[in-house]
Formats: structure tokens, sequence, C-alpha cells
């Protein structure tokens, strides 16, 4: 009898609590192992792409840029310089130029 | 120049070692990506695929892979104020995020200008402090950034990098009080886990003043809705700053330091300032403007139950509910209107569960006649603060709060 009605009362306990059961905190966590995602996209041939490839893809994937709006020249030039300067991205002297005409081509404003 | 090759050969290695990662997880290759969604971006590009690949998430507006930036499908937000942490937003800024938390090893650092150094278990803090529980927004400073006209650059998110949940944790005042802030303490700064791919890159760190982290609200939540954090939210402790913009709900946080001078780290000095005007707001172009550090949230209010271009009956009554939230304080009152603003109308609102979270709101209206029509809604909080009618605009694309609009043709 008792077995019987014991389920029953605790179905009833948590369908009467909504969403977040406001007692049900954990007494203790439970360690994680988890494996994140990454992504092999790379930026589409073209005049520049071994410089934005090599550069770029260390510290994001591509699909951050690929989803840009589109910007103007000036505006991508202190994109690419704000990585360099604040976020201090390796980026070779000499690739810079190439970086900044790429994202002009692929997503230039005027 | 030596140095600079040194450092090209790091990267080419990481790149090499990412390369040969990204080819095994090929198999695994139906789980990601199968179907795409168009976000409304004026000027686009609006396509983001919808993922399935992250670790104890459901499915995700994917907006970047590494580092993960993961948009909550706005639908998700009708079902209820609290979000599920399945499908609870994300949002990093390194690359390198740990992946394997010992929960018997993890020990939370407490230093700097205070009498006693700490290093806390986590079962100290689960067991050694007393627990609290609140609801509260978290929001990214850019969300909703894609609807910045002109566009600006950054994370493109629609309106779904906010969500909702109930917090437990311990005070972070009862935590310093511990330690034993010393007199002449004007900040403390939190650093996370998370570290950059370049080495000298500056590690992310946030600093809120002295009085403000001992308010006895800010506190470090080991749960989100009941249960422990999903790793990509922050597990297995986060800061939790009601009222405040997300910036300052450091994830993974390890590492609590009490300043004795201001803080002068990037993230708080440089990064997430906005302008010292009204809405944060500037003209496109305008320059020297005074920029503080962003700080709380303003009101603000969504429709969740019909998408903007949907048709209804006219004459007739249609049920029209979303969540509204007050930003800094709580939800007074949501109102609508059909006529472009001529005429407003309280809903009804739904369960407080606190002034921090999201309060469902709800209506019956009726739309007179077939047509066109745009539907208003505007989320007045508790401190009098309403709801812009005109956009706001800043080169980073924060604090976005205007009157939200929904098209609706009645046939």
């Amino acid at each position: 009898m008792f077995r019987n009605l014991l389920p029953a009362v605790i179905c009833l306990g948590v369908a009467s609590i909504p969403f977040a059961a406001r007692a049900a905190t954990p007494s203790e966590l439970k360690s994680v192992k988890v494996d994140l995602p990454d992504s092999d996209k790379m930026f589409a041939d073209g005049p520049g792409s071994d410089a934005i490839n090599n550069n770029c893809l260390a510290c994001h994937s591509a699909d951050m840029v690929l989803n840009q709006p589109e910007l103007s020249k000036q505006a991508w030039a202190a994109e690419v310089s704000k990585m360099i300067n604040n976020y201090k991205a390796p980026v070779a002297p000499e690739d810079v130029g190439a970086i900044v005409e790429y994202l002009s081509r692929l997503k230039g404003a005027e | 120049m030596a140095e600079n090759g040194a450092l090209h050969h790091l990267i080419t290695r990481r790149r090499l070692l990412g390369a040969a990662g990204a080819a095994s997880l090929a198999l695994s290759k139906s789980a990601w990506a199968q179907t795409m969604t168009v976000l409304p971006l004026p000027g686009g590009p609006g396509a983001r695929p919808i993922t399935t690949a992250f670790p104890q998430k459901g499915p995700m507006i994917l907006q970047r892979t590494r580092p993960p930036l993961l948009e909550t499908p706005f639908e998700v937000f009708d079902k209820g104020v609290f979000t599920p942490n399945d499908q609870f937003y994300v949002r990093w800024h390194w690359a390198v995020i740990p992946t394997d938390i010992d929960a018997d090893k993890f020990s939370l650092s407490v230093h700097g200008h205070v009498n006693q150094t700490l290093s806390l278990s986590l079962n100290d803090i689960l067991h050694g402090l007393p627990s609290v529980q609140l609801s509260a927004v978290n929001q990214c400073s850019g969300n909703s950034r894609g609807f910045f006209q002109p566009r600006v650059s950054g994370g493109q998110w629609a309106d779904g990098a906010m969500g909702n949940a109930l917090w437990t944790g311990v005070r972070l005042k009862d935590v310093l009080d511990k330690a034993g802030v010393k007199p002449g303490a004007v900040q403390v700064r939190f650093k996370g886990l998370e570290e950059p791919v370049v080495a000298d890159a500056p590690h992310f760190m946030k600093s809120l003043d002295i009085d403000h982290a001992r308010d006895g609200e800010v506190m470090i939540a080991y749960a989100m809705n009941g249960e422990q954090l999903p790793l990509v939210n922050g597990f297995p402790l986060r800061l939790v700053v009601p009222g405040w913009y997300a910036t300052y709900w450091v994830k993974m946080l390890s590492d609590i330091e009490v300043l004795d001078q201001p803080d002068t780290n990037y993230w708080t000095k440089v990064a997430y300032t906005i302008p010292d005007t009204p809405h944060a707001s500037i003209k496109p172009g305008d320059t020297n403007v005074k920029m503080v550090p962003i700080n709380k949230m303003v009101p603000r209010s969504f429709v969740t139950n019909i998408p903007s271009g949907h048709k209804v009956q006219a004459a007739a009554p249609t049920t029209v509910r979303g969540i509204a939230f007050g930003g800094d304080s709580g939800v007074a009152s949501v109102d609508y209107s059909i006529d472009r603003g001529q005429s407003w109308r309280q809903a009804q609102l739904g369960k407080d569960e606190g002034k921090y979270g999201f309060r469902q709101w709800q209506t019956q209206l009726a739309l007179p006649a077939p047509g066109a029509y745009t539907l208003l809604i505007r989320c007045t909080n508790s401190n009098g603060v309403a709801q812009p009618e005109t956009p706001n605009w800043n080169p980073a694309g924060f604090m976005r709060n205007v009157v939200e609009s929904v098209d609706v043709i009645a046939v």
C-alpha cells in the first residue's frame, strides 16, 4: 500500500514546482571532461588568401569573419590593427596589406 | 625578427594540430550543421548553421566555432522565463578553454589586498558558506549588435545573446569577508581559466568597485536552474553580477584579487567601454567622446509568440505574449501600441520571479481591419526608465534597447 503511494507523492511534488526546482541544488559538483568542436573552414583561394589563412585562423575560426557585414576598407584596416595591437596577433608586417585587401574584396563597402 | 619567427612557428604548429583535430572530427559531421536559420540582419549575411555539436548543449545558432559564440534560438524565449541550460547562449573571448575539470582539484584563489590569502575548494564553497539563490538575466553587451545601422564589426548577434537563470551560489561578500579586505581596497578583479592562444595577449579579467563587490547581491554561482553549469557556460564557478552586462560575469572563475589601485587592465580600461552619453549613443563618425566602462543594463521587451510578417485574423482576438526585463531594476510595466506609438495600452504581467529576471507579459488584442500593422512593445522599469523609440548607435554595438517592433498582417 505505502509502496504504491510513495512514487505518486514524489510525482506530485515534482509537478507542482515550475521548471527550475528551487529546492534542487547540487550538493556536489561532478568533474567534467568534454571535447569542443573545431572548424576546418579556410578562406577561399584568391589574392591574399595565404596571408589571411596563415595569420588569422590560429586564434579564431573563419566563420566569425564570414558572418561580418560589409565594411569599409578603413574599417577592415582598423579591425586588423586591433587584432595586432590589442590582441597581440603575431601577423607578419608584410602580410597586413594583403589581409586588408582580401577582407575588402570579400566584404567591402563604400 | 627572431621573436616573430618563433611565434610564427608556434602558431603554425598549433594550426597543424588544429587541422589534425578537425580531420578526426570529420566522422561526427552528421551531428554538425544539419540545418540553417536566417537571422534578419539588415544587409546580411543572416544565414547561420544550427549546431548540436557542442557538449552539454542542445540546438544553438552557430556564430563562431572557436572560441565558441553560440546564440539561443529565439523561440526558446517563448517557453518560459527560465532559459534552459542546454540552450543558454555562449560567448568566449579566447580559444584556450580547459575541457577537463576535476571537481576535487579545482580551487578558487582569493588574494591581493586582504588579511589572509584563501584557496577555496569546491567543497569549501558548497558546504562552508551560506548558499543563496537569485534569478537574473545574463545579457551580452553586444546582444542585438547585428541590428545596428550602420552595421559594426563584432559578434553579429540577433536578439539571442541573453538568457535568464535561477543562479545558486555564495555571496561574493562572504568570500571577501572570509579573506578580510584591508582598508584602502578600491576594486576587486576577477579572472577565469580561459587563456589566449598568443602568450602575451591580455588575459581576460574584469573588475568591480569594492562597494559593488560587497553589496551582498554579487555572487559566485555553482549552479544554474538547479544544475551545475555546462562547461561552456563557465563550469564550475561563474560570477553573477545582477543587473550588469555579462562581460562582468566571469566564467570558470578561478582568481579573485582585491586591488588597492584602480584596475588598468585592457579588458576593464579599454575594451567594453561605451560613450558617456544618454543611451551610450553617438552619431556615426563622432570622435573625441569620453568613454566609460559599460555597466548597468537597460530595460528591454520582446514578443515571443508571433514572428515578424505573421498573419492574424482581423477583428478577432489575438493573444500576444513575450518577455521583458528591467535591466538594473524590476519591470514596472510593458505597454504595446498598434498605431505606431500614438496610443499605448498596458499588457498583463506574469509572475514576478525576481527583479533581475525575465518577466512574462501577455495581452489579447484585436487588429480592427485587414491591413499591415506594426506592433510596438515597450518596457518601463521600476526606476521609471523606458525603452527609447529611436535606436542607439555606438561603434562597438553595445546596449541596444530600442522599442521592438513586429510586423503583423491582419487578414
